[in-house]
């Protein structure tokens, strides 16, 4: 690699036998599980609308298993993106990464195990002491399956990190010089530094600490579990709940990202390097991403109106890189660029979309003010929906049609094109009918909905239907893609 | 009603953001000069970025001073004072009828698991909320205006009847409270 010019395409992306089935399984499970919740979701919406029967015993169940299956499966999608363009930059070694996989399955059975087997229902947020005050309703042993589910995950993750971190760091010296703080004050940036190491560096620090705050909550709750006298403090464990909750679930994002940075270039002949903006965009990210969480607490009027104040604040600035780095530059990459419209091409616009316009109602619900009307109401999912299933999803679906286009060749066909569009219609119908509900304080987490709620209901339902329709078709299309004999690895840089 | 302007600033915000993709969209697909965009739309950039930082900081200041929440110590402070205590699956109020334009304090606190104490109005939206959580007592004040009948749901997920746990009280105008 030259130090000189900006590097679009560094080296190849062609995969070894084992490596090329380990992403086949990644881009498989993730898919499957995508749309298998995705029904599950459908479902809540049909059954707060009357339009299914679903006693609330169930759908707090289907609740419970749809949160933590999508965070899963965005995870473990998100972190093949990750792995599948950093290993161009350092040397990623594939046990680790298929251990990540085996113990998210692993993961994954125990946990439908004990949502759908133990009847846990606890949601995906596990909050202390809920697990273990069930009313009856599940036992404790299905709630420390749950855990215990979430715990083999985790370890999974953690594995795929330390070997990410092991890498970057004998490629780079240390963490710092691989996100660049060497350039934050002066100096020339070298404009070869890839952003993929800069925002996998980002991943590997926060999302380790996550993961460690998750694994001593989780436990400490299992110990609670067995040893009740061993009890905990309710507002010492919502904190640690949602520090890992808040880091893991938007590492999802900042993972899916690297697609973005690595695809878009290709389509429109510009690079897409490395600046002091850039570099300090991230900087302030990896910080913020650590302390914003308290922004879940802000109606414990208990906790320290300073941490509240933080929260409010940094939710706020948390917005801007995204704006002002990472959508904005997009948006210049394709300004009079010459694209040349394909799947990963629309994918990746429409996924800057959802991200920057996702976090507007989620910045509003940050306030401490706003919040008092708009807590835990539909208002909630209506926003990480919209940066989820119109952000996050569209940036893997982008790298799983660049991969399977990439080994068969195909280009995108017109039907790829009705899908895409339909896909971005249901998904704003779907996510403005959470935001207009949460406007009319219909609740969020509610397995039984008021008459007057339910055309809100209703217009998510048939939202969720297009979604799910096109999701199969994008399914379908990569799929068939990746069965294909494999192709010259090259040609994803032939593309252009 | 502060949940309609939440509403239309965030329907403007993410039109604002969608014209902003349709004009780059738009004319994605003439090509003109890389370095030449890249000049013009950092120059751009430096101005909206500096408007955000400074709106921020207005909106910052404005939405916190006076501060949104009361203070958690010291005694009782409001006339009215009422203690809350959520159940798996009920609400205990110590008193269900109070004075409009009168202050009411709520200490709210939990037997069990995490609730969620709202207050919806007599219109059926959020007037209010604080957490109910259990070894804390949150204190909410609040003086209604609108005599009416009040809703309280809970609004933190705690188990299969969490959608059934709801409460109501009362404010009576002033005259008619006397008067009684
Ligand atoms: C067709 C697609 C989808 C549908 C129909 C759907 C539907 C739903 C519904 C109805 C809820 C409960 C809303 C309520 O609280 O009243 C929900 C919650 C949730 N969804 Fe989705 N969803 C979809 C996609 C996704 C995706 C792609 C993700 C993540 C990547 C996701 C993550 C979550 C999470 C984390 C929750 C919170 C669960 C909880 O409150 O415990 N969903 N979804
Ligand atoms: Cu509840």
């Amino acid at each position: 690699m030259s130090a000189a010019s900006p590097v679009m395409h560094p080296e190849s992306e062609s995969l070894g036998r084992g490596e090329r089935i380990a992403v086949n399984f990644y881009v498989v499970s993730g898919l499957v599980v995508f749309v298998l919740m995705m029904l599950l979701g459908l479902v809540m919406r049909m059954a707060q609308g009357t339009w299914l029967d679903v006693g609330p015993v169930l759908f707090y169940q289907i609740m419970t298993a749809h949160g933590a299956g999508m965070v899963g499966a965005a995870s473990i999608a998100a972190s093949a993106v990750m792995w599948f363009f950093l290993r161009k930059y350092v040397r990623l070694r594939l046990a680790p990464f298929v251990a990540n996989l085996v113990l998210f399955v692993l993961g994954a059975v125990a946990i439908l195990a004990a949502t759908f087997i133990g009847q846990y229902a606890g949601a995906w947020t596990f909050l202390y002491p809920l697990p273990v005050h069930s009313m009856g309703l599940w036992s404790t042993d299905a709630a420390a399956l749950f855990m215990l589910g979430y715990l083999l995950i985790g370890v999974g993750f953690l594995l795929f990190y330390l070997d990410a971190m092991l890498a970057v760091v004998r490629r780079y010296g240390n963490l710092g010089r691989a996100l660049g703080l060497q350039w934050l004050f002066g100096g020339e940036v070298d404009r070869a530094h890839p952003p993929a190491v800069v925002a996998a560096t980002m991943v590997i620090i926060t999302n380790s600490l996550g993961i460690l705050a998750g694994a001593v909550v989780l436990v400490m709750c299992l110990i609670n579990a067995y040893f009740p006298s061993v009890a905990l403090n309710a507002l010492l464990a919502k904190n640690l709940i949602y520090f890992f909750g808040h880091v893991f679930i938007n590492e999802t994002i900042y993972m899916s990202v690297i697609a973005v940075y690595e695809l878009l270039p290709r389509f429109t002949g510009r690079p897409w390097s490395v600046s002091r903006p850039f570099l300090w965009g991230w900087a302030a990210s990896t910080v913020m991403v650590l302390i914003v969480y308290p922004h879940h607490l802000l109606m414990d009027y208990v906790m320290p109106h300073w941490m509240l104040v933080m929260g409010q604040v940094i939710s706020y600035a948390s917005g801007l890189p995204v704006f002002v780095v990472t959508a904005y530059g997009a948006l210049t990459n394709i300004h009079r660029s010459g694209i040349r419209w394909d799947m990963p091409a629309r994918l990746v616009i429409l996924s800057m979309f959802g991200w920057a316009a996702g976090i507007v109602p989620a910045i509003l619900d940050g306030m401490i003010s706003v919040n008092k009307v708009m807590h835990n109401t539909q208002w909630v999912p209506g926003h990480f929906h919209f940066y989820l299933l119109l952000g996050v999803l569209p940036m893997i679906l982008a790298f799983m049609y660049h991969l399977s286009g990439s080994r068969s060749g195909a280009r995108e066909s017109a039907g790829d094109r009705v899908a895409f569009f339909v896909y971005l219609a249901g998904g704003l119908g779907f996510v403005l009918a959470f935001l207009a509900a949460g406007h009319a304080s219909v609740p969020r987490r509610f397995a039984v909905h008021l008459p007057e709620w339910m055309p809100y209901d209703r217009a998510g339902s048939v939202g969720a239907m297009l979604l799910i329709v096109t999701m199969l078709v994008f399914t379908a299309r990569i799929v068939a893609g990746l069965l294909k004999a494999p192709g010259d690895g090259a040609a994803a840089h032939a593309v252009r | 009603m502060l949940q309609d302007q939440v509403w239309l600033a965030t329907l403007a915000g993410i039109g604002a953001i969608a014209l902003g993709f349709l004009y780059a969209i738009a004319r994605a697909r003439s090509p003109g000069d890389g370095q030449q965009v890249q000049k013009r739309a950092y120059a751009v950039r430096r101005w909206w970025f500096f408007a955000l930082l400074l709106g921020g900081i207005g909106a910052t200041w404005a939405s916190l001073d006076p501060f949104p929440l009361p203070l958690q110590y010291g005694p009782d402070e409001a006339p009215q004072v009422v203690r809350v205590v959520g159940h798996q699956w009920s609400w205990q109020l110590s008193g269900n009828r109070f004075t409009a334009g009168v202050p009411v304090e709520f200490l709210v606190t939990s037997d069990d698991v995490n609730h969620g104490f709202a207050i919806y109005g007599p219109d059926g939206r959020i007037v209010t909320q604080t957490q109910a959580m259990p070894g804390y007592t949150n204190r909410l004040i609040r003086t209604f205006s609108q005599p009416g009948r009040y809703r309280v749901l809970c609004l933190a997920y705690c188990g299969v009847a969490h959608h059934g746990m709801a409460a109501e009280f009362e404010i009576v105008a002033a005259e008619e409270r006397s008067r009684s």
